[in-house]
């Protein structure tokens, strides 16, 4: 098989003294949704970060495409294909609805094509079209998530990265939003997606890692993660 | 603002503080003088504190430094001019470097860093005696001219680093770089997400604000004829400075300026009646500033006039 579009081996990363990835080993093919699932403090949000350059690796490698990537800046990473989605989105306030996610395309000179992909984010999430113009950060906690997703999206990104994407939303919000993304994958968008609803992160994957103490703990086929017995017992509670 | 009040504006403030040799005596002369530098300042200060939203204390040390380069180069023989041109380009060289470190520090601690700068550089040019002339200061060759010439002289050097600075403003908000030190202020890490380089915008807009404050120290430094580490290395300096880009509306393109033309007249007319009481008036209007009007002067006009263009 072919190199996987992002593999990562051995990375480990953290905060000044704080280490908080020990040895993280994981890779993403082109075309598939991966889920990235673990409790609080595992270390999901600071693999994303450490990816998208906001993060300098201390060890190990992170290949993107075939290019080392690990220890860029956020710029050079997000120009190679790269797209962060925040946790907390992280929508510029003061700036419309339509120049949040037109600042996703910031680095990019396409005219044409920005437009067009502009038209296909408000395909995807329409409420965005009739907000185009309202301060990004009057819209509810759904909407900001989609707008976030669509500032992604307008980057082109060959990965697109997506951090807490269910968190504090109505369940109906994440269906929309799980809906969205499934399209999105249909469009051959490759996905990784942090998730702290295990459930969903299941059914919106086609695999997935489970992460515990900044370690992979368990990866495998979404729905055979989803049958196991030990998996339901740990993270499911039921 | 639309463009062309903008410019019409600009235009008209600077011809009133030019034609001060028409209307008013040297003293007159000397407060449009004093008006357009510290315009500079505030316009300088404006592009790392108000585009890019990181509180900078550093505007003596830039001001001081460009003091102490223009009087070092003007004493070993360089044309004036040029000296003033050496001092702005080593100053925003010095900035650049010193940018790369500081701005790895945020709000509250760049800020506190950043007033340390201020006070490293007085102490090191006072200690470095021997170059700098220590606390006795240095004496630079006096300009030849009647005074009246002579204020007329550096009112108009004044005026141009007060135009450059403008304009380079103007260019900066209209430019990506402007846009990215805009995203950057709203939220930094958003920033670096979609893409903006945010440790090379933030070292371009702190070195911005270090080169014309350098251009006005040395020219400052000329038009006196004599600096000292205590008067080229004041922290009353820079809050002033910071007070009047506040004053007048920090992060838009005139305001600084417009803020440090209402902060020099206040000053004089006003606050010189009250010298015991000079710098707790400096406090109150901060506190009333913050309280009252935190977008400054010019969001005044949007206030008063409901449906203007903001």
């Amino acid at each position: 098989m072919a190199e996987p579009l992002l593999s990562l081996s051995g990375v480990t990363s953290g905060y000044g003294q704080i280490q908080v990835l020990w040895g993280m080993d994981l890779a993403v093919n082109a075309g598939e949704v991966v889920a990235l699932v673990g409790s609080n403090g595992a270390g999901k949000s600071t693999l994303l970060r450490t990816i998208s350059g906001q993060l300098a690796p201390s060890a190990g490698s992170i290949r993107f495409d075939g290019t080392e990537i690990g220890g860029s800046r956020p710029d050079i990473i997000l120009k190679a294909g790269i797209a962060h989605v925040p946790e907390g989105r992280r929508l510029f306030r003061g700036l419309t609805v339509r120049d949040n996610l037109l600042l996703g395309a910031y680095l990019r000179t396409d005219k044409q094509a920005i437009a067009d992909d502009l038209e296909w984010v408000f395909e995807l999430f329409p409420i965005l079209r009739e907000r185009q113009r309202q301060d990004a950060t009057t819209l509810s906690g759904g909407e900001q998530q989609m707008c976030a997703v669509g500032r992604g999206i307008m980057s082109r990104p060959r990965l697109l990265m997506i951090d807490e994407l269910s968190l504090g939303l109505s369940p109906r919000m994440v269906e929309h939003l799980g809906n969205a993304l499934v399209a999105l994958n249909k469009a051959g968008q490759t996905i990784l997606l942090v998730e702290q609803d295990v459930m969903t992160a299941f059914e919106l994957s086609n695999r997935a890692y489970i992460v515990e103490n900044g370690r992979v703990a368990r990866t495998g086929a979404s729905a055979e993660l989803a049958r196991d017995p030990t998996v339901s017992d740990a993270y499911l509670s039921i | 603002m639309k463009p062309l009040p903008l410019y019409a504006s600009l235009v008209v403030g600077l011809a009133i503080l030019a034609a001060a040799p028409l209307y008013g005596d040297n003293y007159v002369v000397r407060t449009a003088a004093i008006v357009a530098m510290y315009g500079a300042l505030a316009t300088s200060w404006n592009f790392i504190g108000g585009f890019t939203g990181y509180p900078s204390f550093s505007t003596a040390a830039f001001f001081g430094l460009g003091a102490y380069v223009g009087a070092l180069c003007q004493r070993s023989g360089v044309p004036m001019v040029v000296a003033w041109a050496i001092a702005s380009v080593a100053v925003a060289a010095f900035a650049a470097l010193l940018g790369g470190i500081l701005l790895r520090l945020r709000g509250h601690y760049f800020a506190i860093g950043s007033i340390a700068v201020v006070e490293l550089c007085r102490l090191i040019v006072s200690s470095w005696s021997s170059l700098t002339g220590g606390g006795d200061g240095l004496n630079l060759p006096l300009v030849q001219g009647t005074p009246e010439d002579l204020m007329r002289f550096f009112l108009m050097v004044m005026l141009v680093i007060l135009a450059a600075s403008l304009l380079v403003t103007i260019l900066v908000d209209r430019s990506r770089l402007g846009f990215g030190l805009r995203c950057i202020h709203q939220n930094e890490d958003a920033a670096a997400m979609v893409g903006v380089n945010t440790t090379a915008y933030k070292v371009a807009a702190y070195t911005l604000s270090a080169v014309f404050c350098a251009a006005a120290g040395a020219t400052y430094a000329s038009w006196t004829g004599y600096i000292d580490p205590t008067d080229s290395f004041q922290i009353v300096l820079t809050v002033k400075v910071v007070v009047m880009a506040l004053l007048g509306g920090a992060g838009t393109i005139l305001g600084p300026a417009i803020g440090a033309a209402a902060f020099v007249l206040l000053e004089e007319v006003f606050w010189a009646n009250f010298i015991d009481w000079n710098r707790a008036i400096l406090g109150l209007v901060i506190v009333v500033l913050i309280f009252f009007l935190p977008g400054g002067l010019l969001s005044l006009r949007r206030r008063l006039m409901p449906g203007g263009a903001a």
